[in-house]
Order: structure tokens, then sequence, then C-alpha cells
């Protein structure tokens, strides 16, 4: 893990690495903990604290003395809630239906992330402000207030959407138990998929135009020049919006709790985090925050398991 | 072009749509076309809004200002501190304090909720705003953007320059490179401001005081009674409309800023 992580850091920061001072001098101990301690302190306070925290309590259960009724105190339970994670069918069947999410959402969105940021990059296209902030401005909706905004869409007594379909005679159903899934997956790529174009725009114009110059006189057409050239150049961005993606899908919970209060098909354990917060209502802390700590470890291991991947293949 | 035009349209329409449905009259919602104007009730709709349950609203409002923009702007700064200090400052145990902060960008914060509520309830901060503030100040994305921008932003030379001139380190990075920095400050305090605006899982966690709320839990919540109270479905979507409008419009007149950051921090 380490190991990756440093690398992750050289990739990002290869400015100053280059460019070590050769005479010594510089801040003195003091001063540096001075620059370091306002973020530190409240880094360890809320994120380190919380995560041993969790990982600590993970390992508790809570039993009784003296049958049903008797006082309950907590203790040392080892693996036991782990078990219970894995035995438990909502837990999988939570995992099954975000992981099918994952594969359908992240790359459509990514797919049609990149291929804007590349007509926004072609000489072609005009009004670029336009189409590039209208894309970006669902970027500062709150996720809650863009599934409230996508469920008056879905629903049928409102939807003008609804509407314009069935006047072509199609019925969709947005809330149905098939459709859910996906109509969630569109608020999603809805709020990201502009985000996402625009680091991916972002790196595509830091391209140095001599490159696109020298493939069209190797005789390279625009196609060519796109996914041979350009792609490969912003795979480093590809591969952050992915990892970024990773990380929201498995985060999921205001659009399918906004979805749940219109929608009976979506359980109060749609997602995992939903079944770690209506776990964790249940009083049962321990069993929540060994869900938490499963849900973090996947998060974990897909993102630096795709990260290591890419690298090895793309040589970054 | 014409797939452009397509996707701008799927990205504009929800809001199009909001925009449209927070003019009408409640009962018009159902029984006229969603793409349609009709009465204009517009200010009708922003009166009963902002003077329900006795002007709820725009408390969350602030609150989600105060949250958002106050929690940014500490965590710009002590960000910022970091990040310099990281790309700037050569000490052992460098590296190592990055690569904890690197991890900490790929905890997910839904995963640290559970756990923070239960120290705070522990220490009596539940319920309070020191509850969803104190958690939000903390970005290690933006360390990790500092430190980028700052490698790139402040050069070697001048802080020699200002060392041999007898300027204390936090002088020069308050008079000098956090100038340098600027732009790119501005990013971070974007996103992080984004990032606080839209949380929802934290506040909801920690928060069961409706006058804490912010706007998102507050609408959250209306949104919710709707199929007892109907009357509150004019009001969400006017909330709603309310609470996006400021935003993109701050996101569009800022675009100049998030543009260069996003070129520079985007890993080139």
């Amino acid at each position: 893990m380490t190991d990756t992580e440093t690398r992750v850091a050289r990739v990002a920061a290869p400015r100053e690495s280059r460019r070590r001072r050769p005479g010594g001098g510089g801040p003195r101990a003091g001063t540096i903990v001075a620059f370091l301690t306002p973020f530190f302190l409240p880094f360890v306070l809320f994120y380190l604290v919380p995560v041993g925290y969790a990982i600590w309590q993970s390992f508790r259960v809570v039993r009784r003395s003296g049958g049903q009724y008797g006082t309950s105190y907590t203790t040392w339970g080892g693996f036991e809630q782990y078990g219970q994670v894995f035995q438990n069918s909502e837990f999988w069947s939570s995992i099954e239906r975000i992981g099918l999410f994952g594969i359908v959402q992240v790359p459509v969105m990514l797919f049609v992330a990149l291929i804007m940021a590349l007509l926004l990059d072609t000489p072609l296209l005009k009004i670029k402000a336009f189409f590039r902030i209208s894309a970006f401005m669902p970027y500062a909706v709150p996720g809650v207030i863009a599934a409230i905004m996508w469920s008056y869409l879905y629903s049928p007594q409102l939807s003008p959407v609804v509407d314009l379909l069935q006047g072509i005679g199609l019925h969709p159903d947005f809330l149905g138990p098939g459709a859910v899934l996906w109509s969630a997956a569109n608020v999603s790529t809805w709020l990201w998929t502009g985000y996402n174009m625009l680091i991916m725009y972002s790196a595509l114009q830091s391209i140095p135009q001599e490159i696109y110059e020298a493939a069209k006189l190797d005789g390279a057409g625009n196609w060519a020049i796109a996914w041979q050239i350009k792609v490969p150049i912003i795979a480093p961005s590809i591969v952050l919006t992915t990892v970024f993606s990773i990380i929201g899908t498995l985060q999921l919970y205001a659009e399918p709790a906004v979805l749940r209060q219109i929608s009976s098909n979506i359980s109060s354990t749609f997602t995992p985090n939903m079944l770690a917060y209506a776990v964790a209502s249940g009083n049962n802390y321990q069993q929540a925050a060994a869900i938490s700590v499963v849900i973090a470890l996947i998060t974990f291991v897909l993102s630096f398991g795709f990260m290591r991947l890419t690298s090895k293949r793309a040589g970054l | 072009m014409a797939l452009m035009l397509l996707l701008t349209i799927y990205f504009l329409l929800p809001v199009y749509f909001l925009i449209v449905a927070a003019t009408k009259p409640q009962g018009d919602l159902a029984a006229t076309n969603g793409l349609a104007f009709s009465h204009f009730n517009l200010f009708s709709n922003l009166h009963t809004l902002f003077t329900r349950n006795d002007g709820i609203f725009l408390k969350w409002a602030l609150n989600s200002v105060i949250y958002a923009v106050l929690g940014a702007a500490v965590g710009t700064l002590i960000s910022a501190l970091c990040g310099y200090a990281l790309a700037k400052f050569r000490f052992k145990g460098r590296e190592f304090l990055f690569s904890v902060v690197l991890g900490g960008v790929l905890v997910p914060t839904t995963a640290l909720a559970l756990p923070l509520f239960l120290l705070f309830s522990a220490t009596g901060l539940v319920n309070t705003y020191f509850a969803v503030f104190l958690p939000s100040i903390v970005s290690p994305f933006g360390v990790y953007l500092a430190r980028i921008f700052a490698a790139a932003a402040v050069p070697e030379e001048l802080l020699e320059s200002a060392r041999l001139d007898g300027a204390g380190e936090f002088r020069t990075f308050f008079s000098v490179s956090s100038r340098l920095m600027a732009p790119s400050l501005v990013t971070i305090f974007l996103f992080q401001f984004v990032a606080i605006w839209n949380n929802f899982f934290l506040p909801m966690v920690m928060l069961q005081k409706e006058s804490l709320f912010p706007v998102t839990l507050g609408l959250y919540e209306w949104n919710g009674q709707t199929a007892r109270a109907p009357l509150l479905q004019e009001s969400v979507i006017t909330g709603s409309l309310v609470s996006i409008v400021p935003v993109i419009i701050v996101f569009i007149l800022l675009q100049r800023f998030w543009r260069t950051g996003l070129a520079s921090g985007s890993l080139k």
C-alpha cells in the first residue's frame, strides 16, 4: 500500500523533487510544526481517530449476562462482527446492487465525459464556453437537490418526460423495481459527467500543440490523433476520475435516500451505506462499524488495485 | 455537434423544469405541462417558502452558508499552510506525512460519519454547529492540491531571497507565497465549499435540531413529508431553486479561477 502511495506522490508532484535546494538553511523545526499543526491536529482528531475508533468498535460485541433480560456489557469479540457482516444477505445484495451500478454507470459516465472533452478540444466546435458551463453546472447542485429535481421528472403525476414518452406510446416506470437503480444512476451521471469532463479537458489543454503538428506530418487524421495521442497522454486524469468515481459509487447515499421517499422499490438497506446507517439507527454500533470498515476496505482495495493495474499498463 | 446539443439539453433540462415549476401555483404542478409556464406565481411561492414554519428555510440557508463559507475558508487556510510546508520545507518524515494525507483522500467520508457521531456524542458535541463544522474543515484533497500548486507557483529563489532579507517563514507565506498561490487557493476554496455544501450524510447523522440543519437536510425532510402534506411540494421545488441558483451564478462568475486551478491540478 505504502509503495503505491509514494508512487502516487511522485507522479502527482514531480516538480519539486527535481528542485531540491542545494544549500541547507530553511526554517527551524518549530516553524515547520507551526505550519503543519493547524491541519494535522483536526486531521488526526476528525479523520484518524474516528477511523481507529471504528476499527476498535468493529472488534467488540455486546453480550448479556444472565439470559435475555440480563445487563448488557461490551467485550472483545474478535472477528465476530465481520462474520455477521459476511453472513448478512442484505449486505451482499447491497454490494451486488452497487457493483452493478458501478460497472455500468462509471464507464458510461467517463466515456461520455471523455467524448465531450475531446469534442471540446477540437477547433470544429463553436460556442464552447456555453457547452462547458452547462455540463459543469450540475457540479454546483447538491446530490440531495439533484435527486429531488429528478424525482419530479420521474414521478408519473408531474413529469413532462413521462408525458412525452406516453405521447409516443411508451409507458416507462422510472421508479419500478427494475428501473429504479438506473434512475439513481442517471442522477449520478447527471451530477458528475461535467466535472469529469472538465478534468480531462484541462489535461487536454495542457498538451503542447507541436505534438499534433508532428502527428499530422506523419499523416495522422483527427480520429487517430484523438485516440492514439490525446487519450494516452491524459491517461493519468482518466485514472484519477475513475478512482474518484469508484469512491463516489461506494459512498452512494443521498440519491437513493431521496428516491426512497417516492419509490417503494428502494429498501432502507439499498446501498452499503444505507445499510450501515440503518444498522446504526438500530443501536448496533459495533455491527455498523464493521460494515463501515468493510466498505472502506473495499474502497481502498478497488482504488489502489485500479491505480496499480493502470499504472503498470500505462507506465505512469 | 448534434451530440453536444443533445447532452446540453440533458444537463439543462432538470434546471429548466425546476425554474418553470417554481413559478407555478401548487395546483398547476400536476395539471399543466411541466415544461410550459402557466400562471406566474413565483413571488407568492417565495413568500410561502420564506414564511413557512416561522421562516425556517432562511435559517437553513444561513446555516448552509455558515458551514460552507466559513468551513471552506478555514479549511483552505490550513490546507494551504500544510501543503506549502510539504512542498517547500525539507524535513524528515515529509513523504510519510504526505502519504498519510493521500490515504485520507481515499477514506470514504460516509464511513467517517458514524464513528464521528459516536465520538461526538461522548463529548456532547452532537446537535451543535461544531458537529458539522469541525469535521468539514479537514480536506486531505485540499492539502494535496495545495502541495502541487505551491510546488508549481512559488519559485525557490524567491523564498531564498526572502530568507536572506530576514523575513520569517509566516511573513513570507502570507505576504509573498500566498499571493502567488492565490488562483489555486480560490480553487481549493471552491472544491471544499462544494464538498461541504453538498454534504448530506454528516449533518444527517449529527443533527436532530431542525434549527441547525443545512438547506439540503431541510429540503430532504420536507420532501419526505410531501406524501402527507402535498402543499409542501411547491416549497420543496421553490426551495431547491433558491438554494442552487446563487451557487451556480457564483460558479459561472468564478470560472476563470476554477479552470486555471483544474488545469494546474489535473496531474500532468
